[in-house]
């Protein structure tokens, strides 16, 4: 009993502080004061300047056009190349993989100013850079969820329709595509929320010209907090949110036979 | 007969309002092999965990040894489980596996370390002792889960269906082993299966259950030649299941036909149900027959043909070394002494049972 | 021969590889050992060595290991308890306590920034109740909190993994052997459980150790971490050899740090996904 009640509250206390620095933020959002603690009554107010300034508006553009275009990009090439992979004899697999990890185990500040380095030799920084910064690292996700659901499905179901008179083009699209569908779905969820959530990568590749919107918050937090912050905040949490339910959803929809 | 070594008494359990066991009483005696034989659900593992220390009864008590033993702990008690899917420690190699609990007992490391080879040797794979558990088989790693248990010398090993997970020529060698085992170790075995195969194979005591009560206990032989009711019979084993109605002591008619039987005492134009065992109904001429009827259907099994012969609108299933091919016309006849009358189920549980089997 | 055909599928990716993972690498180690001039040099990786990059290596190590323990203290018991609840409620609580690692990195930043401020939440807070004020913006402090705060759900996340991966009869296993609940916990739970805890700390530290908007944001130019160094290395005094030679230190930490730790730690297999 003790101990139940223990434990109740130390997730409560971790819960506490998980969400209390985004509650405030979300109460503030609607608070018609510039006071970080005293209420002035309700207002949709800073939405409103949200919704006004093309600065934030221009960020905020840039940003889904990113996290969309690359996310995309990198499913594409990312399905292809774990297919060619998996196609590939050990040797191969392995100096394949080896080079998709060095994204995923580089710390971002050296990923991105090592394409920096290189994008500086050939082009001026902008949109582009990002852009190709933002898939190369969307990519490895992509194969690391695409290839386990490759080795699962058998080659043999994939013989088989060939045995039966499919087309290898017919075969891949009713027997090896619905089997790694789940696989691509969640890397191309996952590259948007991973570019979603990159500042690093994107801060030393994008020039002077354009903003995402994690670097406009970067810059904007050295100046100061303006409210219209907040409400920018709260928007995002509840992209996040819908999201993830999105994910999860998807994910215990597949589990559902099981129980 | 050796003393009772565990007690079980009055035991009622229930999950999420779900009645497991119901009032379940039963003694298990030292030296014994004791086998908990049921389908699914029907309280079979719950005992056993109940007696291993995992579940703890809503009512009733645990007697072992003489003492009751009801809210100890399972690292408490002198018992030791065999687990069905084996539970061996993923990160541990085999001996140390198998030197857990003795570590536990803060035994000497010489002390461990022949217990390992004894029992390792008990369970026919010397030398495995640096092998990693990944690198067994089914069969292999089950040996080692026993092996892991008796070296604890427990007065008592549970086992949960532990040869469930193995293949059916495995299985059966397992058997073999766990009789010499049970012999060599000189302990109590209670054994949970759902086939009635190893369960006769090996018990010394057979428990069969359904639905949280216990339904019969006796030997092999008692179980498989007298079961006490419908379920039992059919069970244990596959029969013939006929509504028949006693006329008066040693006489029943099955399917309008009057049959010679050796049951007394159930009175006159009872209805009752009556079994007949597969390999007790003897294939004749039709002339010879008590009832006639046609093949419909023949099955080479090896041993034996497995026929099925429609005599007066019912499916009668025989167990018979000559070959009666699909459409002959034959005759039923069976001795008296292979009719086993029982009376119909009264109680509502009761025929929750029979509409179950 | 379709093998071979299949395989060319990978074609697109091998360029892009080459072009946009392998060259950049080969790019920073180019810079990293040259003088602006072109010339071979070991000056670039060996100015780690001067006191103020020293400083703030050692610093950083310092607070991405302080940043990693307190993660790991506060997750294990999280993740026990998170296990031990009831299958029904578990995925919901689960989703609850990682679901702040997908908000914006930045935001997560501002909540702290916010709270903490001199005219913030806590400090009035603290001021009703009487209590003297919390001045911890701009200290090392105030970063370490915020990494915490940025980084607990990625230790608990694999924690939680491994355990929910431990088979309940295991554990009755180990009962039925005589093992009271310590020794379950010692010879049992933390061995199954080491390979959760060691991605945990790998996803942990490494962000820790290599951050510099954190150290920027709420260090307010004070806390001086190496990401710093290397940013401004970059940005500000646009000296790309000593920027890149400080980079490959970096990566160097990073790489052996990680391989410490998976010596310890088993197979993975334990991410976030």
């Amino acid at each position: 009993m003790v101990r139940k009640s223990a434990e109740r509250i130390y997730l409560f206390l971790i819960f506490l502080f998980l969400y209390l620095p985004i509650v405030v933020l979300i109460v503030l959002s609607f608070n018609n004061s510039k006071s970080k603690v005293h209420w002035g009554g309700f207002t949709l107010n800073w939405y409103k300047r949200l919704f006004s300034s093309s600065s934030i508006m221009e960020a905020f553009y840039t940003t889904i056009f990113i996290t969309l275009a690359s996310a995309l990009i990198a499913t594409l090439l990312g399905t292809l190349a774990a297919l060619g992979i998996d196609a590939m004899k050990k040797r191969g697999q392995a100096v394949m993989l080896g080079a998709t990890n060095i994204p995923l185990l580089n710390a971002d500040i050296v990923t991105g100013i090592s394409m920096m380095l290189l994008f500086v030799r050939f082009t001026r920084l902008g949109m582009n850079t990002v852009l190709i910064a933002h898939i190369t690292f969307n990519i490895p996700y992509v194969i690391l969820n695409v290839l386990p659901k490759l080795k699962q499905s058998s080659r043999t179901t994939y013989e088989a329709a060939l045995d039966l008179g499919a087309t290898p083009l017919y075969a891949f699209s009713k027997i090896i595509w619905p089997q790694i569908l789940p696989g691509v779905l969640s890397g191309f969820l996952m590259s948007m929320t991973m570019s979603l959530d990159d500042f690093s990568v994107t801060y030393f590749t994008k020039g002077t010209g354009i903003n995402t919107l994690s670097t406009m918050i970067y810059t904007e937090m050295r100046k100061g907090i303006r409210p219209e912050m907040y409400a920018l905040s709260t928007i995002l949490f509840l992209i996040a949110l819908i999201l993830l339910l999105f994910l999860n959803y998807g994910k215990t929809a597949h589990k559902e036979p099981h129980h | 007969m050796s003393k009772r070594l565990i007690d079980l008494q009055h035991i009622t359990k229930s999950f999420d309002g779900q009645m497991v066991l119901d009032d379940l009483n039963l003694y298990i005696r030292e030296n014994e092999f004791l086998t908990l034989l049921g389908p699914s659900g029907c309280g079979k593992t719950t005992t056993l965990r109940i007696i291993g220390g995992f579940e703890t009864p809503d009512e009733g008590t645990v007697i072992f040894d003489g003492k009751d033993i009801t809210k100890l702990a399972p690292n408490e008690r002198q018992l030791n489980t065999v687990f069905q899917k084996y539970a061996l420690f993923p990160h541990m190699s085999i001996a140390e596996n198998i030197a857990f609990g003795l570590k536990i007992r803060k035994k000497s490391k010489a002390y461990i370390e022949d217990k390992i080879k004894y029992a390792l040797k008990l369970v026919n794979l010397d030398g495995f002792e640096k092998r990693s558990i990944n690198s067994l088989s089914g069969g292999q790693q089950q040996r080692i889960a026993i092996a892991r248990a008796i070296v604890n010398e427990p007065k008592v090993l549970l086992l949960d269906e532990p040869l469930g997970a193995l293949d059916l020529k495995l299985r059966q060698d397992m058997q073999y082993e766990l009789i010499r085992l049970k012999n060599e170790l000189g302990i109590t075995f209670v054994y949970v299966t759902h086939d009635q195969e190893e369960a006769l194979t090996m018990s010394d005591t057979i428990v069969v259950m359904n639905q949280g009560y216990i339904q019969q206990v006796g030997t092999p032989q008692d179980i498989y030649n007298e079961p006490i009711n419908a379920f039992v019979a059919d069970f244990i084993g596959e029969s013939n299941i006929i509504n028949g109605t006693m006329i008066e002591d040693r006489l029943v008619k099955i399917l309008d036909v009057k049959f010679p039987c050796v049951d007394e005492g159930f009175g006159t134009n009872t209805p009752v149900d009556v079994v007949i065992r597969p390999e007790d109904v003897v294939l004749v001429s039709p002339e010879q027959g008590m009832l006639e009827g046609d093949v419909t259907s023949l099955i080479f099994k090896g041993v034996h043909w497995e026929i099925e012969v429609l005599a007066n609108g019912y499916e009668w299933l025989v167990q018979t070394t000559q070959m009666h091919p699909v459409g002959s016309h034959v005759g039923i006849l069976v001795d008296p002494f292979n009719i086993q009358i029982m009376n119909k189920p009264e109680s509502n549980d009761e025929k929750a049972v029979e509409s179950d089997a | 021969m379709r093998n071979l055909k299949r395989q060319l599928l990978a074609g697109p990716y091998l360029i892009w590889m080459i072009g946009f993972i392998l060259l950049p690498v080969a790019v920073i180690l180019y810079y990293a050992f040259t003088t602006t001039s072109g010339s071979f040099t070991f000056l670039n990786v060996s100015s780690i060595t001067f006191s103020v990059h020293l400083k703030a290596l050692l610093l950083s190590l310092k607070l991405a290991l302080i940043c990693t323990i307190i993660c790991l203290i506060l997750s294990y018991p999280l993740a026990m308890i998170l296990n031990g609840m009831k299958t029904k409620s578990q995925g919901f609580v689960v989703f609850i306590f990682i679901l702040p690692m997908w908000m914006n990195f930045m935001l997560r930043i501002l909540a702290w920034k916010m709270l903490l401020s001199n005219n913030g939440v806590i400090n009035s807070l603290l001021g009703t109740l009487g209590l003297p004020k919390l001045d911890i913006l701009n200290t090392p402090t105030a970063v370490v909190f915020c990494m915490v705060y940025d980084f607990l759900p990625f230790m608990i996340l694999p924690i939680y993994n491994a355990m929910a991966r431990i088979q309940a009869d295991t554990i009755e296993a180990a009962r039925d052997l005589g093992a009271g609940t310590i020794t379950i916990f010692f010879k049992i739970i933390l061995p199954l459980t080491m390979s959760g805890v060691v991605s945990g700390i790998i996803m942990v530290f490494v962000p820790a150790l290599t951050s510099f908007a954190v150290s920027d944001l709420l260090g307010g130019g004070k806390v001086l971490l190496i990401g710093n160094v290397i940013e401004q290395a970059f940005m500000q005094e646009y000296n790309w050899n000593l920027g890149s030679g400080l980079s490959f230190v970096l990566m160097i930490f990073v790489i052996v740090s990680m391989a410490l730790m998976n010596s310890r730690g088993d197979e993975g297999g334990t991410g976030v996904w």
